[in-house]
């Protein structure tokens, strides 16, 4: 890849080190990763059949149309060609269950985009991650509709590896839930499907290994700390999906490594919290919206000193 | 006559106390879960606020400056204490409903508010006017939420059944984040209501100039 392209903009900026510049931008990077989730909505439509497409669909047309709307009405410039609504669209799919009724996926597109990206100021202002939002939101209002899991590629109901766990009876294997043919939300279920997503990201280095690292290495000593099977929560429910893809999110997670480090502890931390003691039996989406509130204090008590500069006491 | 026109008004929209000044928060996302907790809490609050207002009002040149904080708390209280026995004793299930968050009226910053910024200042007859409408203010206001959140939430309006039974409703907003988002919403439409209304008369005086010159030219 080419690096260190002069731009040929006649205007001069003046802006503060480092002055990098490459050909990556907002729009590759959005559309970068919607090919790295290209894998795991391919295991959604394998196992959800037509019923994933359908509820992907929708839902990132409810986000883009939501983002036009709002942008018009504002008076802003339109972003809907940058991508940006494209993957929340399909990380808040990938978060609902199968059975989710069309309208509620709608709903949660459109609190998605408002309420977690635009009453913020747009893309890059949004301090939570605006799929987790939308289905935060989603999972308050109509609870009973996002419990209700149906089996793959039959459809019967059934219930995932994690109430399994709650109820003290792990029926799925390793294998079906490493491949995905379990019980769950649209995206999550495939652990093989997301970590080629995955380590597209990382290849690419739009999203930084140490988040993933530490938020499952966290999970894993606790499940050990605890006499719990670590492989089975690496695997279960949706860590898999969001440690690679929410918590990883550039806007909401801190920008230094060691903010990093404590951003994916602490999801590990409150994840762990909420399977092992909670009421709730999966946490993802809550432990990365907590971090992402912490994100900004992360951020300022990890701030590097510049060269030269003193420790002064605090 | 003007003057009292508009000490009145302004409780009811310029200077909303819930979804202008912000302030009374507390009962105003705590118990609009229903209409009619809303409705109630607005009332016992106006009554509160408009007997406290007068008293201190009254009582202004006989109160320390020094002390004037533990003097208004006990007046406030006095009325608050009314209410609460009132509701108790007439409506107990509203008055189960509301529990905690009459006695904390006590230290509604609504009340505390008007008593230091304006009764404490001003003749009694404009105090009483300035805190019916800001009761009135408060009353609407967490009517409004109440209905809205009831609405949404449950699919009724007052108790009375809107939506059919067999509709989903939207649990969250009968729940705390569903208060916090129905009063952004609420409050970021009043202020696009008040920027229209600026601009619809910033054009109307650049309009009627322009007409004079008109007429002048």
């Amino acid at each position: 890849m080419e690096r260190n392209v002069v731009t040929t903009d006649t205007e001069l900026v003046i802006s503060p080190a480092p002055h990098v510049s490459d050909q990556e931008s907002v729009t590759s990077i959005m559309y970068g990763v919607v090919i790295a989730l290209l894998p795991a909505l391919i295991a959604s439509m394998y196992f959800f059949r037509f019923r994933a497409l359908w509820l992907v669909t929708i839902t990132v047309g409810a986000c883009i149309i939501t983002e036009w709307v709002f942008q018009k009405l504002r008076g802003k410039p339109i972003t809907i060609y940058d991508g940006s609504a494209i993957v929340t669209g399909m990380l808040l799919a990938f978060n609902l269950p199968p059975t989710m009724p069309s309208w509620m996926a709608v709903v949660g597109g459109v609190v998605a985009m408002t309420l977690g990206k635009h009453v913020f100021g747009g893309l890059g202002h949004n301090p939570f991650n605006p799929a987790l939002v939308g289905r935060a939101f989603l999972l308050a209002a109509f609870p009973a509709a996002m419990i209700t899991w149906t089996s793959p590629i039959d459809g019967v109901a059934t219930v995932t590896p994690l109430v399994q766990m709650q109820m003290g009876r792990i029926t799925s294997s390793y294998w079906d839930m490493f491949i995905g043919n379990v019980g769950g939300c649209l995206g999550e279920t495939s652990a093989l499907a997301i970590l080629i997503g995955g380590l597209y990201l990382l290849y690419k280095r739009y999203i930084d290994w140490r988040i993933p690292v530490s938020y499952l290495g966290t999970v894993g000593i606790i499940a050990l700390a605890f006499g719990q099977d670590p492989v089975f929560h690496w695997l279960a429910g949706g860590l898999m999906l969001g440690a690679f893809f929410m918590a990883t999110d550039m806007v909401t997670s801190p920008i230094t490594r060691k903010g990093k480090w404590l951003f994916g502890i602490g999801a590990g931390i409150v994840l762990m919290v909420i399977r092992l003691w909670g009421g709730y039996p999966e946490g993802v989406s809550y432990s990365i919206l907590l971090m992402n509130g912490f994100t900004p204090l992360l951020d300022h008590v990890t701030r590097p000193r510049s060269y030269g500069e003193v420790k002064t006491r605090a | 006559m003007n003057s009292v026109r508009r000490e009145f008004l302004k409780g009811l929209w310029d200077e909303h106390p819930t979804f202008r000044l912000l302030i009374g928060m507390c009962p105003t996302l705590a118990v609009t879960t229903a209409a009619a907790n809303g409705l109630a809490m607005g009332l016992a609050t106006t009554f509160v606020l408009v007997c406290s207002s007068v008293m201190i009002s009254l009582m202004k040149n006989l109160i320390p400056k020094k002390v004037r904080i533990p003097c208004y708390i006990i007046i406030v209280a006095t009325f608050v204490t009314i209410a609460d026995m009132v509701l108790a004793a007439n409506f107990p299930e509203l008055h189960k409903v509301l529990g905690l968050f009459i006695p904390l009226i006590v230290v509604n910053c609504i009340i505390l508010g008007r008593a230091e910024a304006y009764a404490s200042k001003m003749p009694v007859f404009y105090s009483f006017i300035d805190a019916l409408g800001m009761g009135l203010g408060i009353t609407w206001g967490l009517t409004f939420l109440g209905v809205v959140r009831e609405f949404l939430g449950m699919g009724t309006v007052f108790g009375a059944q809107i939506l059919p039974a067999t509709a989903t409703s939207w649990v969250i907003f009968i729940l705390p984040p569903g208060a916090f988002f129905t009063l952004g919403i609420v409050v970021g439409a009043m202020n696009q209501i008040n920027y229209a209304l600026a601009r619809r008369k910033r054009e109307r005086a650049t309009g009627s100039i322009t007409a004079h010159q008109a007429v002048q030219g």
